[in-house]
């Protein structure tokens, strides 16, 4: 009798134990919005100030304006949507557009045949291909096929300062690496921290090391790294960027806890204009809502920006700069035919409008559309727009952010590196190995 | 976390009783397990099955599935990650339950008596319950930005720590958000154990002359074994797959500092799109949680089987 009660308590603690399990491990998942009505196609977008109000007004007026085929939005936070698009893709779920950064997230979806190849259609569309920044395609296409549609704006990565705390410690704006190097004390003295940095999102301390890596070493460096070449971490130039990032990290050069800080929140951006911290490396989309969020910060001219310093002895072109060329957006091999039509309809009339364009030059953005420098003397913020102009359309190399241009699997080991590179918790060498088991994958 | 929990207190209870029922309505009575099997097998077995295959081939997530054979085992129990995020989900379970259980038990014994105002205490304390884990992180992951929270806000100096991001304070803030959390819950599970304590058993040891202090050690502990057990295994498989909250705080960091087993299995999968290496995980996951339940019940079972409850 004892045994066969033990039995029987063990069955039904299995029964108990498994839902528990098994229950929390389904929970994860989650089902998308992305399956559409007839006749009625539809779009995942980013959200966020101030973009999120354009993308909006951008497809509203394109519903208004095609009353039968209409277009259905949702958003979402930067880093979920990041999740959330490959889990609907993989799903057959995926919205009708998808929006991209392009490169390696955009190749893998290309591969497994889930996008369009809209070659051809630009092909019989040549006005629609000629309008925009050529350096906006090789991002959008995998081989000689474009697969998606370069849109919005052309966002590099920018130096930004507060002009306000330069002046109050009596310092001028770094040109140089040493130069940078030799702030970094002045501030912590000042009770200042030298840079500000969301570190919890990872891919912003990734900003660093591209800029490291180019000035250090010139832009082959990671085109090694990208084009599958064994060991191309290893690179001396490499491990010395590596190694610089590591001593501005030790010197305190980013705000104490810098670790705990998020991108998402714009916490970063606003110890800029608070005045905690007297620069920033960030993309130049952050004008817009340092501009609509830091009070007069931006316009009484307090907020400086510059191309990254150079590094003396580096090989990189001081001129060169990394970045979004453009955000792009693909159609889903998957959708219908109506819905591919109605996507190609918007990317055609209801993209790049010149209402679009006039929306996101006056929210700080350069759009990536040829002749566009004309219009941009007449804004308000005519001096950041024709320098995001100048960086974007002078660079030597314009290198796109290395999360996106690396395979998800390799991008994401990398970000898992970066944070323990500045978490001091492993040295370049290491960083190196470890990275270079994931090349080519 | 609230639905799995509602399902899972009763079994131990009824463990003790069915074998003396059953024996007489057990055929009569099988079809009652059906709708309950259905969802079982459709949304709890067949996935796990489905895990299990999907840890033997390779798969992006979007692409083909290809097999692979032992490849991703092979790989997945050789990464020194393993052993790392076995450590910290052990380190979470062992700390979450070792701070919640003595609490949640003074609580439950506090809140069991019956007047007015810890009736109105035991409101105020479910309040964290009501709360989504997500909503939770982000309220806290403002509290404790170092720059614009709590510590800033209230010019208290000792408060603006790196919270999330020095190792050690991330993991005591994830423990006392977790304690902070799931308390009040274990306390209502504590606080009907202690009410099915006969009341004659209270008034016989007080002339026994036993105090108070001597009363909670020696009879209310003892009378609650079994509430312990359930609420302990409720504690422990629970926090192994802790995932949303740890995920919306610390995303795992500061490095791997609090990248449970359950958070690397999405992160490998989801982020990496290593599908394969993120099954593999899922599986372990799944193991660990069924040789724990075990255990757990073990460890009721001998004596468990008698009841200590008057008249049972």
């Amino acid at each position: 009798m004892d045994s066969q009660h033990t039995s029987r308590r063990s069955l039904l603690a299995l029964a108990v134990a498994t839902p528990l399990t098994v229950g929390a491990l389904a929970s994860c998942g989650s089902s998308g919005p992305g399956a559409a009505k007839a006749g009625e196609a539809t779009i995942w977008y980013l959200s966020g100030a101030p973009q999120e109000t354009i993308r909006q007004n951008a497809v509203d007026a394109f519903n208004k304006a095609n009353p039968d085929g209409k277009l259905s939005v949702t958003l979402f936070q930067n880093d979920a949507y990041k999740t959330k698009i490959k889990t609907a893709i993989g799903a057959n779920q995926a919205p009708t557009i998808i929006w991209t950064w392009g490169g390696g997230g955009l190749k893998s979806y290309a591969d497994a045949g889930q996008v369009e190849d809209l070659t051809s259609w630009f092909g019989e569309n040549p006005d629609l291909k000629k309008k925009l920044f050529a350096t906006a395609f090789p991002a959008g296409s995998v081989g000689d096929k474009i697969y998606a549609m370069p849109c919005e704006t052309v966002s590099p990565i920018v130096l930004f300062t507060n002009k306000a705390i330069f002046k109050q410690v009596g310092v001028s704006e770094p040109t140089t690496w040493e130069e940078v190097m030799a702030l970094v004390p002045k501030f912590n003295a000042a009770g200042i921290a030298p840079f500000s940095l969301g570190g919890q999102s990872r891919w912003t301390n990734m900003m660093w090391l591209e800029f490291m890596f180019d000035r250090v070493g010139g832009p082959e460096v990671f085109e090694a790294v990208f084009n599958g070449e064994a060991n191309a971490w290893s690179n001396p130039a490499s491990l010395q960027a590596l190694k610089m990032i590591q001593d501005l990290v030790k010197a305190n050069g980013f705000i104490n806890g810098f670790q705990s800080i998020t991108a998402d929140s714009n916490a970063d951006q606003a110890l800029l204009y608070t005045g905690k911290a007297a620069m920033m490396l960030h993309g130049a989309w952050t004008y817009g809502s340092m501009k609509s969020d830091g009070g007069d910060f931006v316009s009484k001219g307090n907020l400086g920006y510059m191309n990254f310093p150079s590094v003396s002895g580096g090989k990189g072109d001081p001129s060169n700069t990394v970045g979004n060329p453009s955000s792009y957006l693909a159609i889903s091999s998957k959708a219908t035919a109506e819905q591919k039509d109605i996507a190609k309809k918007y990317f055609k009339e209801g993209l790049l409008t010149d209402a679009e364009n006039e929306a996101w030059i006056k929210s700080g953005s350069v759009p990536i559309v040829n002749g566009i420098d004309s219009k941009l003397g007449a804004s308000d913020d005519a001096d950041w727009l024709k320098f995001v102009y100048d960086t974007a359309a002078n660079a030597a190399n314009f290198a796109q952010s290395w999360d996106q241009a690396l395979s998800p699997t390799a991008a994401e080991e990398l970000l898992n590196n970066i944070e323990q590179l500045f978490g001091l918790a492993i040295t370049p060498e290491q960083f190196a190995t470890n990275m270079n088991a994931v090349i080519g994958k | 976390m609230s639905a799995v929990s509602v399902g899972s207190v009763t079994p131990s209870r009824t463990g003790q009783i069915t074998p003396s029922r059953t024996g007489r309505k057990t055929g009569s009575l099988a079809w009652l397990v059906v709708p309950a099997l259905v969802m079982f097998v459709g949304f709890g077995i067949i996935p796990l099955i489905g895990v299990v295959v999907l840890s033997f081939t390779n798969w992006d997530g979007i692409g083909a599935i290809t097999p692979a054979g032992f490849a991703n085992w092979g790989s997945v129990l050789t990464d020194p990650a393993l052993p790392h995020a076995l450590w910290v989900t052990f380190l979470v379970m062992f700390l979450s339950w070792a701070v919640q259980t003595p609490l949640s038990i003074l609580l439950g014994v506090f809140i069991s008596g019956h007047q007015k105002y810890r009736a109105a205490l035991a409101v105020l304390y479910f309040l964290p319950l009501l709360l989504s884990s997500a909503a939770i992180a982000i309220a806290y992951k403002a509290l404790l930005d170092p720059n614009f929270g709590l510590g800033a806000g209230l010019g208290l100096p000792f408060l603006s720590q790196n919270w999330l991001g020095r190792p050690a304070l991330a993991m005591g803030v994830v423990i006392f958000i977790v304690s902070w959390q799931f308390i009040p819950f274990h306390s209502l599970i504590y606080q009907g154990g202690v009410r099915q304590i006969p009341k004659s058993m209270y008034e016989a040891a007080e002339i026994d002359g036993a105090g108070r202090v001597r009363q909670f050690f020696s009879m209310t502990l003892p009378q609650l074994k079994n509430t312990i057990i359930t609420s302990s295994t409720l504690m422990i498989v629970g926090s192994l797959t802790f995932f949303d909250l740890i995920f919306v705080l610390t995303g795992g960091g500061p490095s791997d500092a609090t990248r449970v087993l359950a958070l690397d299995m999405y992160l490998r999968g989801f982020r990496g799109s290593l599908m394969g290496p993120a099954s593999v995980i899922a599986t372990i996951l799944v193991i660990i949680g069924l040789v724990l339940a075990l255990i757990l019940q073990r460890l009721g079972g001998r004596g468990g089987a008698t009841s200590q409850l008057e008249g049972a």
